[in-house]
Order: C-alpha cells, then sequence, then structure tokens
C-alpha cells in the first residue's frame, strides 16, 4: 500500500505518528499493573516497582491456603453465579413476552426498565441496608444474590430482548401450529437459538458480580460469607502490616476468571453492548 | 385488554417484582427516611421519629456537604466528562489510522484496567500513587521531586485513577461509532494539518454527536457512583479532601450511625442520577428511528 508516492508517504507517516502515540498511551495504562505483576513473585516486595532479586512463587504459596483463598473464592462464585442465574431466568422470561407479543405497555415498560439502570449503586446502599435490617435479611447470601441480580437486571433485560429479537418468530409460530406452547417454544426453540446470547449475559452479569465490592461489603457481615472482594479488603486493606506481595498474588489469582471470561466472549460482548439499550436503544 | 392477552405477559411479572422490591423500595424508603432520625443504634434505630426537613437544613448548614458536592462535580468532570470522554475519543480516533496490531495491543492495555475486580484495580491504584509508587519512580527518574500525591493532592490522584480504570468503556463507545462513519470522510477528517482539526470538528464529530451524547450520560452515571476507588485510595481523606458524595453518604449512614442523614445525602445523589437518568432515556428514544 505505502508505495513512493508522496501521498503514500505522508499516509505512511500519519500512520507511524498513530502508532508512536497510542503506543504512549498504552504504556501509560499498563504502568499501574506492573507494580501487580512483579510484586507477585518477590517476596521482599514494598510499593516500589522493581524487578525482584529473588524471584519466587512464595506469595502465591503464602495466599494458597482455605480461609484466606479459598472459600472467599467460593462464595465469590456462588454470588456470582447466583446473581447471573437469577437474572438470566428473570430476564428470559420478561425479554419473552416483551419480544414476542406488541403492546402498547412494550414501550414505556422498556423505558422505565432503562431508566432504572440510571439509579447509581452506591447511593442505594445506604436505603438497601436499611431495607434489609427491617425485612431481616442481612449477612444472608441468598438476599444479596437477589440484589445484586435486580442491580444488573434492567441492562439484562435489555440485551436479552435485543437477542431475542433476532430470532425469526416464523420458527415459534410453526411450533404453536402443532399445538407448543409458548413456554414450550421459548425453551425448545428460541432459548437454543440464542445460546451464545444467553452465554453473553451469563458472563457480562457474573464479571460484574465477581468484581463487585460495596455491595456484599454493606449486606454480608460473617467472614466466612464474605467473597474475596471484600475479605481482600479486610485482610490487606484495614491491616497495619501489609504484605505487599501477597496482595498482589491474591489480586491476580482472584482477577483470572474475569480476564479469562472477558477474553471468551469480548466479540460477543462488544457486539451486545452496541446492540443493547445502552447505545442504540 | 382480554385475560388471554393479559396472561401472555406474566413471565414479566418476576422481573418486576425484583425491581419494585429491590430498586424502587429502597429508593422510596430513602426519601421517607431522609425525614426521620433513623440511626444504625441506640434508641433512634428501634423508634426513629419525624423529623422533617432538619436533615436537609442540616445539610446546608455544615461545611462537609457542600464541600462534597462540589468535590464530587469537579470528580466527574474531570475524569468522566474531559478523562475518560476525550481520552477515549482520542484512542478511538488514532485506532482508526494506525497498525492494527498496534491498536489491538493498546486496546487489550486499555481494556485490562476497565475488566479488572474493582478492588484490584483500586490496589494498583493506590500502590502506584503511594510515596514510594510507579509514579514518584518515573518522576524521579526524570529528575523530578516526588510527591505524595494521596496526601497531598487526592483528588487530582483519583481523578486520574479513575480516568485509568473507566476510559475502556468510552474507548469501545467510540470506535464502534468511528466504524460507522465513511471511510472516506473518516480518513479525509483525519488527514493532515490544521485542515484535519477542523474536519474533524466540523465532520466527523457531528457524524458521532448522539454516541458522544449518551456516552457523556453513561460515564457520568457510573463516575458519580464510584465508591471502592476512593475507599481504597484515600477513605475520603485527609481531612474530606477526597470524600465524594458517594462517601459521605457511606460515612455518615455506617461510620457515625446516622442513617437519617445519610439517606438525606444518598437521596440527594439518587435525585441527580434521576435527572442524568431521564435525559439519557429521552435523549436514546429521540435517536430511534
Amino acid at each position: 500500500m505505502e508505495g513512493a508516492t508522496a501521498g503514500g508517504r505522508s499516509r505512511f507517516r500519519a500512520k507511524l505518528g498513530a502508532d508512536i502515540a497510542l503506543a504512549v498511551i498504552g504504556i501509560c495504562f499498563l504502568a499501574p499493573l506492573l507494580w501487580l505483576l512483579l510484586a507477585a513473585v518477590d517476596p521482599q516486595a514494598g510499593y516500589q516497582t522493581k524487578v525482584p532479586s529473588a524471584p519466587s512463587l512464595a506469595n502465591f504459596s503464602a495466599v494458597l491456603t482455605p480461609e484466606l483463598l479459598f472459600q472467599p473464592l467460593a462464595n465469590s462464585f456462588l454470588l456470582s453465579a447466583g446473581t447471573a442465574a437469577v437474572n438470566l431466568i428473570a430476564a428470559v422470561l420478561a425479554a419473552y413476552p416483551l419480544s414476542r407479543y406488541q403492546s402498547r405497555f412494550n414501550k414505556p415498560f422498556m423505558y422505565t426498565v432503562l431508566f432504572g439502570t440510571s439509579l447509581p449503586v452506591t447511593a442505594i446502599m445506604v436505603p438497601v441496608y436499611g431495607l434489609f435490617v427491617q425485612l431481616q435479611m442481612l449477612d444472608s447470601m441468598a438476599a444479596t444474590i437477589f440484589f445484586m441480580a435486580t442491580t444488573t437486571l434492567p441492562m439484562a433485560i435489555w440485551m436479552t430482548k435485543n437477542f431475542m429479537d433476532s430470532v425469526p418468530l416464523e420458527l415459534e409460530e410453526a411450533a404453536w401450529m402443532d399445538g407448543a406452547s409458548a413456554m414450550a417454544a421459548l425453551r425448545r426453540i428460541v432459548l437454543p437459538l440464542m445460546r451464545q446470547g444467553l452465554g453473553v449475559v451469563f458472563i457480562f452479569v457474573f464479571i460484574q458480580a465477581w468484581g463487585n465490592f460495596f455491595v456484599p461489603f454493606i449486606l454480608l457481615l460473617s467472614p466466612g460469607k464474605q467473597p474475596a472482594a471484600v475479605s481482600i479488603f479486610s485482610f490487606f486493606g484495614q491491616h497495619g502490616a501489609i504484605a505487599y506481595g501477597q496482595l498482589a498474588a491474591f489480586s491476580i489469582l482472584y482477577s483470572v476468571p474475569v480476564l479469562v471470561l472477558y477474553a471468551l466472549v469480548s466479540r460477543g460482548m462488544g457486539n451486545s453492548f452496541a446492540l443493547s439499550g445502552a447505545m442504540k436503544g | 385488554m382480554t385475560i388471554r392477552r393479559f396472561l401472555r405477559f406474566l413471565p414479566v411479572v418476576p422481573s418486576i417484582l425484583l425491581l419494585l422490591l429491590f430498586l424502587l423500595a429502597p429508593v422510596a424508603w430513602s426519601f421517607y427516611a431522609s425525614f426521620t432520625d433513623a440511626a444504625l443504634s441506640g434508641k433512634a434505630a428501634r423508634d426513629p421519629q419525624w423529623v422533617g426537613a432538619d436533615n436537609y437544613v442540616r445539610m446546608f448548614s455544615e461545611n462537609s456537604f457542600p464541600l462534597a458536592a462540589w468535590l464530587t462535580v469537579v470528580f466527574v468532570v474531570a475524569s468522566a466528562v474531559i478523562g475518560q470522554n476525550v481520552l477515549g475519543l482520542l484512542i478511538a480516533l488514532l485506532m482508526t489510522r494506525s497498525r492494527n496490531a498496534v491498536s489491538a495491543l493498546v486496546g487489550t492495555a486499555v481494556v485490562a484496567a476497565w475488566v479488572l475486580p474493582e478492588i484490584v484495580a483500586a490496589f494498583a491504584a493506590y500502590a502506584y500513587f503511594n510515596r514510594d509508587g510507579t509514579l514518584n519512580q518515573v518522576v524521579g527518574l526524570l529528575g523530578g521531586q516526588g510527591l505524595d500525591w494521596l496526601y497531598s493532592f487526592p483528588l487530582v490522584a483519583i481523578i486520574l485513577a479513575n480516568t485509568w480504570r473507566g476510559t475502556a468503556f468510552s474507548m469501545l463507545v467510540y470506535r464502534a461509532a468511528l466504524a460507522e462513519v465513511p471511510r472516506d470522510i473518516a480518513e479525509a477528517a483525519l488527514m493532515d494539518g490544521a485542515r484535519g482539526w477542523q474536519r474533524l470538528a466540523f465532520i466527523t464529530l457531528p457524524l458521532i454527536r448522539s454516541s458522544i451524547a449518551t456516552n457523556l450520560m453513561l460515564i457520568t452515571l457510573q463516575t458519580l457512583a464510584v465508591f471502592t476507588l476512593i475507599w481504597v485510595m484515600t477513605a475520603g481523606g485527609p481531612a474530606g479532601a477526597s470524600t465524594t458524595l458517594p462517601v459521605l453518604a457511606y460515612q455518615e449512614a455506617f461510620k457515625f450511625g446516622d442513617i437519617g442523614y445519610g439517606t438525606a445525602v444518598a437521596s440527594v445523589l439518587i435525585l441527580l442520577g434521576m435527572v442524568f437518568g431521564a435525559v439519557y432515556v429521552r435523549l436514546l428514544r429521540e435517536q430511534r428511528p
């Protein structure tokens, strides 16, 4: 492409300029992560970023204990999978009639739901705590799951409805002719066809729940129920003496699942971002 | 509506119940409790009394609320409206004319900060801005004098950290928007010199203005709600110098046990969110063909 013509040369130069500018930005974005990576393999780590003099996996083996890592990670998994499951079931059920039947309530409903995505969750935490106290749901894993599912539900309904809209209606009409009920058609025809979309919604919600710190921090009290986001904070964030290397190692182990999941669906996720109410309506 | 048509919409009910119980009820309770002296413990915890607008009057008689409101505005404008928005657009524009490999690598670096769990991002940012941290090491290498960022310039550190954490979203939005701009126009607009900037201002930006508007609404709402990053980096300190409204609501309710006042602060935030949310929904409705 870059021939010897003047236009080609200036285009080449412009390209190089863009490459360099982008690379500088990329390095700035990576810089804060450098410490995390280096400190994790440095048993003598502090807040300084340095190449470890005696790199080892000691930090990792130090945090690989049941109460420090496995229990919190199991709690994180339970919370995230539970949240994603509740979310998906509610969202699929809600999306089906909204996608399949015309009604003058559809649009107002979808926009009200969209409006729900706008509520700042951190602002709701104080009243939610009050509500949980009144209903005696504090420190309940199930109640926390339902609350977390609700906060991501509006977005999930939008995404699910958009995925469902792209499954042609004719396929179900055939099934209806054969006498299948709407729910049977949903289960046997629509859901299998939008498997990928459902996976994207599930993982999207799972990632959000996995990374959520504030909600379980407020609603779950007993250490045995706290997910990794909270246990990492109470172990490292509040005590005087910090084992920096262990903090970094723990952070990496805790981050790996979401990085993998994101890589898995990033294409579909970008798509659904574009598809979902968030961008196009 | 016939019964049959009503039954068709029955599956929406679980979602509606969840939204009513866990979103609408807390919001309603927040507005109610903000007119009481509800507390975490003691007599006012068991039997909160109606105190009228006392909590709202108190907001403006103490310095902490106006300061937190001001810091919130500075934080949102600097880190979202300017930082994430402009940087995200810049990265997306650069990507349209850089090599694919470079833009894929840099895209991954930008997205990494965004995908990481927020507590990990917050720890990384804390370490980065620490007195002994990477930023001061770089400043030192360049011959400068390191600063205690988190103590002397807490809001600056938090603004930079939130820009770092959130830019990926704007970048993804603008990449998608620019991909829909006809290629020759985008290229022409990006070509050399001042004329390129003019075309950017008069051609490309007007073409993607609806994406810009929706993106601004969304990142404003997200940034308005940021808590974890601030809590881990500075806990709102020193002396309230980085206490934004969510941090203030948390401190009043949970550290000082004053649920009534805490919900009053939260109610102001919820109202703010509602205003932005209403504008956002309107924007999307107008955009629909």
